[in-house]
């Protein structure tokens, strides 16, 4: 990699554009870590910096990162919850509508609706649509599926699904500012600077 | 056999780079101050992706072709026997008047006590954090979808009118009547339909960052864009994974209780009942114990030739087979404590009905199944006691074999033997499968191995995320303090 003679520990920032952009803008910051003990410092100043639109992206969930990016806890557990009682008060009433209300039917002289015959059904219905909230929960709060992301135009950030650690700032960040933002990533230790600009 | 193994080997085999040659490193030895690792190869982040992305990278070998088309084959017997059962009915199988439960109630309740183990690995191990789970769990957790979809099939075809089959569920029909909620069958359908959603959202989850990896080395257009769409556009944003990391918890806690009570639900269709040898409390937790025992079998079956073949040899390590043959042995110690415990009963119940239905099992005219079964099942692991047994690739392969041989005829056991004889000896008879049955059930078999080929192909086969995650975690314990909250991957190590 071509370093720049004047700031020793700064990488080169490399510019990748969309080729059908008209008007280009730069939408989002790379900066490429080659371990998880330096993005986790980095992360920490990126915080302290002020930075809000901004992620890290790893191989695999590096522990110590939810407080170096100050994440909050997610709502999902409510969501689970939501779901599992849903499930539950949807699983007996609907067997108590149906065996019992709607058309209600005599087998082997069992009453038509009873607490113990219902809690299997009731039981898996509470499993079932607790599990739905779970994972269609996560998509919905991480906005998944989403096909297209301008890291995507990046090569080197295909690595970061392998054996590279990146953290990305948003180009709609308040503080986002190529030279500053670029220079502050490759003092915290980054191997690679790129921007993606469309 | 060694010498033409050797030959055939680079044939059949896909060709490796990297590490992934490494030779059988005995990793099993116990010593509480220092743990063994749990990958026994120079591995690190790097390598991991290599050494799992090219099992699917790489053009397909005659090996593979050979176990695919085989399997797709005998997947055929379905394709043939499964339209000749419905166009003429069920009279085409061996089922008579006192045993109307034949090979269809007895494969569906083997394949669904296979699931269980890809659940107790992935579920049940993960809340326990066994991280050896982590080398097996995504071949386990697959082998748990295609089995249950094996034994979906079952249910759907031997209702005899299988146009009617979807009067099992809370549809509404021509006839405006519901399905009866008081029926264990039908609480059959919800336990199986549950595990079934739930086991693939799980499979899936976890497979969302590896696949996104596949996406990322993907070279040609087309895996690029089929990779790219499964992969739901994850980027290993570290908001996300906060995210994911509480959903999978929250799904294992989920997947656990479930697992236990899919096997409780589908003993509840025999215990119910009133048919002597099925009408018994111990049935869930011993049905329960049995499927993860046949389940692990089945694991062991499936893992033990695919990790020779994949170079896993150093992923998926001897340390692994070896717990999960203790496992084997343990489940197969509460099975066969079951059968005891079951004549114990029947004698101190007093009921004759009840004696005489546990001597028939094992005096009367099917004892050749029952001995089978206690052979496999319950004297078979018992030598599993032995160190060099259970790490001797060969011995555990067989006894796994037997297992599964061992829990098909438990089941067949329980669904045949109660039937043939019960409480009026004048309806007494001897069910017989006819070709039909045997064909369905090869082909079951036939579908599952397909299901699995297929996997092994286009799927990554070992959990890389997780993985990494282990690597980070043993450089914790060696070379950082605990309080350290780093996360440096294992390179060098």
């Amino acid at each position: 990699m071509e370093m720049n003679t004047e700031m020793l520990d700064t990488p080169a920032v490399e510019t990748i554009t969309a080729e059908d952009s008209v008007d280009p803008k730069p939408v989002l910051m790379l900066a490429e870590f080659e371990t998880a003990d330096l993005l986790l410092v980095a992360a920490a100043q990126v915080r302290d910096q002020g930075f809000r639109l901004w992620d890290c992206h790893t191989p695999y969930p590096v522990h110590g990162l939810d407080g170096a990016m100050a994440i909050r806890p997610t709502l999902l557990p409510w969501i689970v919850l939501g779901g599992g009682a849903l499930g539950f008060c949807g699983g007996m009433l609907m067997q108590g509508w149906m065996n019992a209300v709607d058309y209600p039917f005599l087998v082997s002289g069992k009453p038509f609706w009873s607490i113990p015959a219902s809690i299997p059904v009731g039981f898996e219905m509470t499993i079932l649509f607790a599990a739905i909230g779970s994972f269609f929960g996560m998509l919905l709060l991480n906005g998944l599926p989403r096909l297209y992301r301008p890291h995507f135009r990046s090569d080197r950030f295909r690595r970061a699904t392998s054996d590279r650690f990146f953290i990305s700032i948003d180009g709609r960040d308040r503080r986002f500012d190529v030279e500053s933002n670029a220079r502050l990533l490759g003092e915290l230790g980054a191997t690679a600077v790129e921007v993606i600009e469309e | 056999m060694k010498e033409l193994l050797d030959k055939l080997g680079p044939i059949l085999r896909p060709e490796f780079t990297g590490n992934a040659e490494s030779p059988e490193i005995d990793n099993t030895a116990y010593s509480p101050d220092n743990r063994t690792p749990l990958l026994t190869g120079s591995d690190d982040n790097t390598t991991i992706s290599d050494k799992v992305c090219q099992i699917v990278e790489q053009k397909p070998t005659i090996g593979w072709w050979m176990f695919f088309l085989l399997s797709f084959s005998v997947l055929g017997l379905l394709g043939v026997f499964v339209p000749f059962l419905i166009f003429w009915g069920v009279g085409t199988w061996g089922v008579n008047n006192p045993v109307g439960w034949g090979y269809a109630i007895v494969n569906f309740v083997f394949w669904i006590g296979i699931g269980h183990a890809g659940t107790l690995i992935s579920a049940i191990l993960f809340l326990f954090r066994q991280k050896w789970r982590t080398s097996i769990n995504r071949a386990a957790e697959a082998m748990t979808i295609f089995a249950v979809i094996c034994a979906g099939l079952f249910p759907g075809i031997h209702v005899g009118r299988a146009w009617f089959a979807y009067w099992m569920f809370p549809i509404p029909n021509q006839m405006e009547l519901w399905p009866n909620f008081r029926s264990p069958l039908l609480w059959d359908v919800f336990a199986v339909g549950t595990y079934f959603t739930v086991s693939l959202m799980f499979w899936y989850m976890g497979m969302m960052p590896d696949l996104a990896t596949l996406r990322d080395r993907a070279k040609h257009p087309l895996r690029k864009v089929v990779y790219g769409i499964l992969a739901m556009g994850w980027t290993g944003s570290h908001r996300h994974w906060h995210v994911y990391e509480r959903a999978y918890l929250l799904l294992a806690a989920l997947a656990t209780p479930l697992v236990l009570s899919v096997h409780s639900v589908v003993s509840f269709d025999f215990a119910v009942s009133q048919v002597a040898g099925w009408h018994s409390t111990i049935f869930p937790p011993y049905f329960v114990a049995g499927a993860i025992f046949s389940g692990f079998a089945m694991v062991m079956t499936l893992l033990v030739p695919a990790r020779q073949f994949f170079g896993l040899k150093d992923v998926i390590t001897l340390k692994h087979l070896e717990n999960m043959n203790k496992i084997i042995m343990l489940t197969g110690m509460i099975v066969g404590y079951s059968y005891a415990q079951e004549f114990f009963i029947a004698w101190y119940s007093g009921v004759n009905v009840e004696k005489f239905a546990f001597i028939n099992r094992a005096f009367g005219q099917y004892a050749w199944a029952y001995w089978i079964m206690v052979s496999c099942n319950v004297l078979s692991p018992q030598i599993f006691w032995f160190k060099k047994m259970r790490t001797s690739l060969v011995v555990m392969f067989i006894v796994s074999i037997l297992v599964n041989i061992g829990m098909w005829f438990e089941r067949f056991v329980i669904v045949v033997t109660s039937l043939a004889n019960d409480y009026t000896p004048s309806a007494w008879d001897y069910y017989t499968p006819k070709l039909t049955d045997v064909a369905i059930m090869l082909g079951s078999f036939g579908l599952f191995f397909t299901l699995f080929a297929l996997f092994c192909r286009f799927m990554p086969f070992v959990a890389m995320t997780e993985l990494r995650g282990v690597l980070a975690a043993a450089t914790h314990s060696t070379s950082t303090a605990p309080d350290d909250t780093s996360g440096k991957p294992a390179a060098g190590s």
